[in-house]
């Protein structure tokens, strides 16, 4: 119902008109595309380095679906679902905070028709091209190196976006509430911390029971999985659930982030 | 345009604006004129529907800002006090950009980004981004930005605050423009002789409260005298001469440097000066200004 009472007010054009703008300041900043740049290759060099490189020594781990595969195939989606995350955070975490409390660009933007759900939903809806655009660079290598089919990489797309959509929302609301720019340390400690304890370089199933529900509480646990389980070419219906924890992320982080900017600039 | 009865704007405990009533008519220019502090921004923002009345009664437009907020914004032209033009983007980009927030066409917002580059006499630095723009350039974008959907209702919040004086007087010039175009000004300023130059009628406020109301002239009449005689004593202790100014004017003001007499006749009260034996080591007659009138009506005292 709620939903329903939301989107009916929400134009599509409005929230195209906020990313048109984080388009143009692509367009007409040179250090946008460095940062682009860098943020694509951190996961890539883990994949090689962790992936390949320490995959070396450990060989091949089982693939929670009874298969044994080799341990590059077992992190490259990991990394795949780490990257959209990075990506969709880089853009809602820093770019988001700048733009709400330094240069005041929402504060510039509430003055016009848009309203805050509006201004949240372009912010998003840029997060996800972002981290989009690293995910597909993602899997054109991991096809490239065989460590997933062509087609199967093909299905895992639609479900990095979710990815994106579901961290990038999140991302959002936490950086509603950040005070300065040393909160981002603790955005940075625990992003860091999910990379590594989500099942990305071990499989879960190995884990103490108490670790292992701890894990599979965690958001990036269900977009590896999720994600996993499609380059592996063998989704099962735990993606279901996977897909509708993240989306229930995407729902909570806008609600939250749009009453948020509400709050903060239209005080 | 604007039409608001026992406004107000409270933030916790703290109340900004305490219950106003306001009329503004189509093609006005209207001031609000007070120090810092008075309540003149927060009753800025509730017109431009950014923040909504925590009591009374307001109408922008004939709507109701709680409702049709989008549809009443549609129509207006926001100046802020503090420029919030976008860093990442260039000029000409600020324009177009927020053309496409009031749902213009691409080819809309070229066009209008166009006029509006003239309007703002902008036009060599429309491809440079905006942090290199002197104040007064910046501040003629932010005007130009709000002009942008062609709005009725344009408010300004100390629009020239910063500037140096060849800016303002060239800001002044493009806003009596509009105002000659028919579009109703709304705008706050300390500074009186913007407010003489721009504003039809004006309020003042202290405190959240209008004070005093009308135009610049008749509110001078009323709070005022016609004249000023300002008389400096060289060392003379300024308190002790006071006694001794007795009777000569309506009333009489102290500050530091100086003795302000308020009289109907300047000339008149200065022989009258002299008459009584005061010999003061300069002196200035000169006609009653809005600024006279502010500082009667808000007091000295330094407000932050």
């Amino acid at each position: 119902m709620v939903t329903l009472a939301v989107a009916r007010r929400v134009s599509a054009g409005r929230v195209g008109a906020v990313v048109g703008r984080n388009v143009g300041a692509l367009r007409s900043g040179a250090s946008y595309w460095l940062v682009l740049v860098s943020g694509f290759f951190e996961p890539l060099l883990y994949l090689l380095s962790i992936g390949v490189g320490v995959g070396a020594l450990v060989g091949s781990v089982p693939a929670g679906d009874g298969r044994v595969v080799s341990y590059a195939v077992f992190v490259a989606p990991a990394m795949l679902a780490a990257s959209a995350m990075n990506g969709a955070l880089a853009e809602t975490t820093f770019n988001f905070f700048f733009k709400m409390r330094y240069a005041k660009t929402f504060e510039a933007i509430l003055a016009t028709p848009v309203r805050p759900v509006e201004v949240a939903l372009g912010e998003l809806c840029w997060a996800m091209v972002r981290s989009s655009v690293y995910t597909a660079l993602f899997l054109v290598v991991m096809v490239v190196l065989r460590l997933a089919d062509p087609w199967w990489a093909v299905a895992a797309f639609p479900a990095t976006m979710l990815v994106g959509l579901a961290f990038g929302a999140v991302g959002m609301a936490a950086s509603t509430l950040l005070r300065g720019w040393q909160d981002f340390d603790l955005i940075s400690a625990a992003q860091f911390s999910l990379f590594l304890f989500s099942g990305t370089f071990s499989p879960v199933g190995d884990y103490p029971l108490v670790l292992r529900v701890l894990v599979e509480a965690l958001p990036l646990y269900h977009a590896v999985e999720l994600v996993r389980g499609l380059t592996l070419g063998a989704p099962g219906w735990a993606a279901l659930g996977h897909a509708a924890y993240l989306v229930a992320m995407v729902v909570a982080g806008l609600w939250f982030a749009a009453r948020r900017i509400e709050r903060v600039l239209c005080a | 345009m604007i039409h608001a009865r026992g406004l107000v704007k409270r933030f916790g405990d703290f109340t900004a604006v305490a219950g106003i009533d306001l009329d503004v008519a189509p093609g006005e220019a209207f001031g609000f004129l007070g120090p810092n502090g008075a309540g003149k921004s927060s009753t800025m923002r509730m017109i431009s529907c950014v923040s909504m009345p925590s009591a009374g009664e307001l109408r922008i437009l004939g709507m109701d800002p709680v409702r049709q907020g989008p549809a009443i914004r549609a129509r207006l032209g926001v100046c802020p006090q503090l420029d919030n033009l976008d860093p990442d983007l260039t000029v000409r980009e600020n324009l177009t950009t927020y053309a496409r927030y009031f749902g213009l066409s691409r080819a809309q917002a070229r066009e209008r980004a166009e006029e509006l580059l003239d309007f703002a006499q902008l036009r060599e630095k429309a491809g440079s981004r905006v942090e290199p723009l002197s104040g007064g350039m910046k501040r003629r974008l932010t005007i130009a930005r709000a002009m942008v959907n062609d709005p009725d209702l344009v408010l300004l919040d100390e629009p020239t605050t910063g500037l140096d004086p060849q800016a303002r007087h060239l800001l002044w010039e493009r806003l009596f423009r509009l105002k000659q175009r028919g579009v109703t000004l709304v705008l706050t300023t300390h500074y009186m002789d913007e407010a003489e130059q721009l504003c039809d009628r004006l309020v003042v406020m202290d405190g959240g409260r209008i004070v005093a109301e009308g135009s610049p002239r008749s509110l001078i009449e009323r709070y005022s005298s016609a004249e000023v005689v300002e008389l400096r004593f060289g060392d003379r202790v300024l308190r002790e001469v006071v006694p001794e100014l007795e009777g000569v004017a309506d009333r009489v003001d102290v500050l530091p440097d100086r003795i302000l007499v308020y009289a109907k006749d300047g000339d008149g009260a200065l022989s009258e000066v002299h008459r009584r034996g005061l010999a003061p080591s300069s002196v200035l007659v000169r006609r009653s200004s809005l600024e006279d009138v502010f500082l009667h009506l808000t007091g000295r005292t330094l407000v932050d």
